[in-house]
């Protein structure tokens, strides 16, 4: 586009009035300018020895040394102590049978996960994080693979590709790292339909909308293997959609609210294994499942300064149907049911960082069932009936952060997941050293 | 619904070239991290810019949450005008990638970190966590000098140009009056703060370094006792005490931080407090000169 010499004297005159009066007639301001030129040449002889050798600063080089290319290495150690006055080997979630990583940690002394998290940007087009995960099971120690995923950056329009192993995208917590949560176990409805958390190996793609109001829809396929989940699956095995809006209200205020969906067909799930003396009996469930899931989080902090102060409201609720078949794996004769399962359940919680180190919070829980099948003793077997009981948990919490990277957390719970009230205790230490990556909202 | 009806067919085309249309015509989107360069976007690129700024004056930037309202904002933008040197790192990495936003990622021409076009001072020759908030990259906060803001601006009006070839000529326009009256008003305030030259001052966090460099301020020590750490009342009994030969003019915090500390020591030495805002009120309409010209009248105030 050319521009001719009144064109580009209107934009100069014009961009001028706007920068030294709004309003100055022409006169005024062809004044103005005259004075200005007049100072500025004085200025520029007085200063030329000082100012003219400060201004032509050289851009500063990045300098690159042999290592500057390696990824952001980040460790998380974390380690809990636990005392329970039931034993935590008996623990049960009645209407709920537990797999997955879904349990209480030992007695004592106990290291949770400890993470080393590896992430960057692998060139201009695609982002990497790889996260490895060690950590105790049954007395031994295991590497888990917990992420490992790349994700696009310049797809543009709104959109991202993510593929690889990652947690899935549906819930609010589900999606952050346990070291992020803000308490040291996970919710009942969590523990009971994720076995703690859900992740599997697939491809998610979102979409970001071009609004003011924050909106990502997004879509993920799983390979299915993993549980809640499971079996073998030649393409898809499970797949997600999610929805998520989400603004600020002034500048102390925002919120985020989303919804979610997840469904599996031709399930092959196995329980956790439940011993009878010798041969454990390993409940099996076939068949199909749906779970759509909703989630709210409010927080607040003076002028938006989370650092000194803030408020964090938070609210999930889950349902699952399930229908298909129940056996139990290794009994003799083989036992069977048919089964037709929904399990809902929500949890609320409140926390509040009064000061830059310190932090309190409080939540609740409840799981609620309705299984039916044709034989009521393979369901007991399984633990998928309730006796009436409905499990509900409380909880306290406050930590002490003596800077970002650590943090001390002592919690109380008052654990009516099963029939035999439960107290537990929990004194956990999260330190991080190395990079430190940004956290989620 | 059925594609092939008219109806709908021509509704869609409508809603396409309505989109089209509007895109022709739209401003430049810019995010800026900061106030600051809100303000100076403000400045260069005039009515082309539809600007917001992500932080206000009152917040503190190494410390902002990646808020859904933020990678809403960041989707939509075609260039991001950020401090740099590490400054945002606890939040705009995540803003970038979840936004789905090709054009403002690292080293695209619409990623804009002003610390690349300035020198940096305190960088650190060794980087260690106990040493605090320190940035392997030097201190972030260099929009305090008013010479870095000449430089960055000249950056800056560049960057607009390359993305917007449109308006280039607004943009060198706009950039030249901007820079003559800079100019004129720099002189000015050297002038107003030659007799703050070897004064001393302590400070809450090191957070005008490149301001106290420019006046030639002497800085006798910060409160905190490592970047981004609040003192605690030990350490400032200590600082209390090493500090007692001295004679202290003032003490200098900005206004997003408890300002307790600067409180005790002003008490003990019986120097007095200024609480500077940090950067400009952008949402408040304050352009970059008016915040400047309060910053030194604040600091001549004192010595007077």
């Amino acid at each position: 586009m050319k521009i001719s010499f009144l064109q580009s004297s209107v934009i100069c005159v014009l961009c001028a009035q706007s920068i030294v009066a709004a309003g100055a007639t022409d006169e005024e301001l062809n004044k103005q300018l005259e004075t200005l030129e007049q100072r500025l040449v004085a200025v520029e002889k007085q200063a030329e020895d000082n100012s003219e050798n400060a201004l032509s600063v050289k851009q500063s080089a990045h300098q690159a040394s042999s290592n500057s290319f390696n990824p952001a290495i980040s460790v998380i150690l974390e380690g809990v102590y636990a005392s329970y006055k039931n034993d935590p080997e008996n623990y049960e979630l009645p209407g709920y049978a537990l797999g997955g990583e879904a349990g209480l940690a030992p007695e004592g002394f106990s290291l949770g996960h400890s993470e080393i998290i590896l992430s960057n940007n692998i060139d201009d087009k695609f982002y990497g994080q790889f996260t490895l995960a060690i950590a105790d099971h049954d007395g031994e120690t295991v590497v888990e693979l917990e992420e490992a995923f790349f994700e696009t950056l310049s797809l543009g329009y709104g959109f991202t590709v993510r593929g690889g192993r990652f947690y899935s995208g549906i819930g609010y917590l589900n999606q952050q790292h346990q070291h992020a949560w803000d308490f040291y176990d996970a919710p009942l409805i969590y523990r009971g339909l994720f076995g703690e958390q859900y992740l599997d190996d697939g491809l998610r793609m979102s979409y970001v909308a071009p609004t003011d109001l924050y909106l990502e829809l997004g879509t993920e396929v799983f390979a299915g293997g993993k549980y809640p989940a499971g079996g073998k699956h030649s393409g898809t095995g499970s797949w997600t959609a999610f929805l998520n809006v989400g603004g600020d209200v002034g500048v102390s205020h925002s919120w985020q609210s989303g919804v979610s969906y997840w469904s599996a067909d031709n399930i092959e799930r196995e329980y956790g294994g439940h011993d009878h003396g010798g041969v454990g009996e390993v409940p099996l469930f076939e068949g199909d499942s749906d779970i759509v899931g909703f989630n709210a989080v409010y927080k607040w902090a003076p002028n938006g300064n989370y650092l000194d102060q803030n408020v964090k409201l938070q609210f999930e609720y889950f349902s699952r149907d399930e229908q298909g078949a129940l056996t139990l794996l290794n009994s003799s004769p083989l036992e069977t049911s048919t089964l037709n399962s929904r399990q809902d359940g929500w949890y609320a919680q409140a926390v509040w960082q009064f000061v830059r180190t310190w932090s309190v919070g409080v939540r609740y829980d409840m799981v609620d069932s309705d299984n039916t099948g044709s034989d009521d003793s393979v369901l007991g077997e399984a633990g998928l009936l309730t006796a009436g009981h409905m499990p509900e948990r409380a909880s306290l919490m406050a930590e002490w952060m003596p800077s970002e990277y650590s943090r001390i957390r002592v919690q109380y719970n008052r654990d009516d997941s099963y029939q035999k009230t439960d107290d537990q205790v929990y004194l956990q230490y999260t330190f991080s050293m190395g990079a430190h990556g940004a956290h989620q909202y | 619904m059925k594609f092939h009806n008219g109806k709908y067919y021509n509704r869609i085309v409508f809603v396409l070239l309505l989109i089209a249309v509007s895109d022709v015509h739209a401003n430049l989107n810019v995010f800026a991290c900061e106030p600051e360069w809100a303000a100076m976007a403000k400045e260069l690129g005039g009515d082309r810019l539809t600007i917001y700024s992500a932080t206000t004056s009152m917040q503190d930037p190494h410390h902002i949450q990646a808020r859904p309202s933020l990678i809403a904002k960041a989707r939509s933008a075609d260039l991001l005008v950020c401090s740099g040197a590490e400054l945002e790192t606890g939040w705009l990495p995540l803003l970038l990638r979840k936004s789905g936003n090709a054009n403002i990622q690292q080293n695209q021409p619409g990623n804009f970190a002003a610390a690349d076009h300035v020198e940096k001072h305190d960088v650190p020759k060794t980087l260690d966590r106990s040493m605090g908030d320190v940035h392997a990259e030097g201190n972030p906060h260099i929009h305090t000098s008013p010479e870095n803001i000449l430089l960055v601006a000249a950056a800056l009006s560049k960057r607009l140009s390359e993305i917007d070839v449109d308006n280039e000529e607004y943009y060198s326009t706009r950039y030249s009056v901007f820079e003559s009256q800079w100019k004129v008003l720099m002189a000015k305030w050297k002038q107003q703060v030659k007799v703050l030259q070897g004064v001393n001052i302590v400070t809450h966090h090191n957070y005008w370094t490149y301001l106290n460099r420019w006046i030639g301020l002497n800085v006798l020590a910060t409160l905190e006792p490592i970047p981004g750490v609040s003192p605690s009342s030990s350490y400032l009994a200590k600082l209390k005490k090493q500090l007692s030969q001295q004679e202290i003019k003032m003490i200098i915090h900005v206004s997003y931080v408890s300002d307790r500390p600067s409180q005790w020591l002003s008490e003990q030495t019986g120097a007095p407090v200024i609480a500077l805002p940090a950067t400009v009120d952008y949402q408040d309409g304050q352009t970059l000169s008016l915040w400047f010209d309060g910053v030194i009248q604040q600091l001549v105030s004192v010595k007077r």
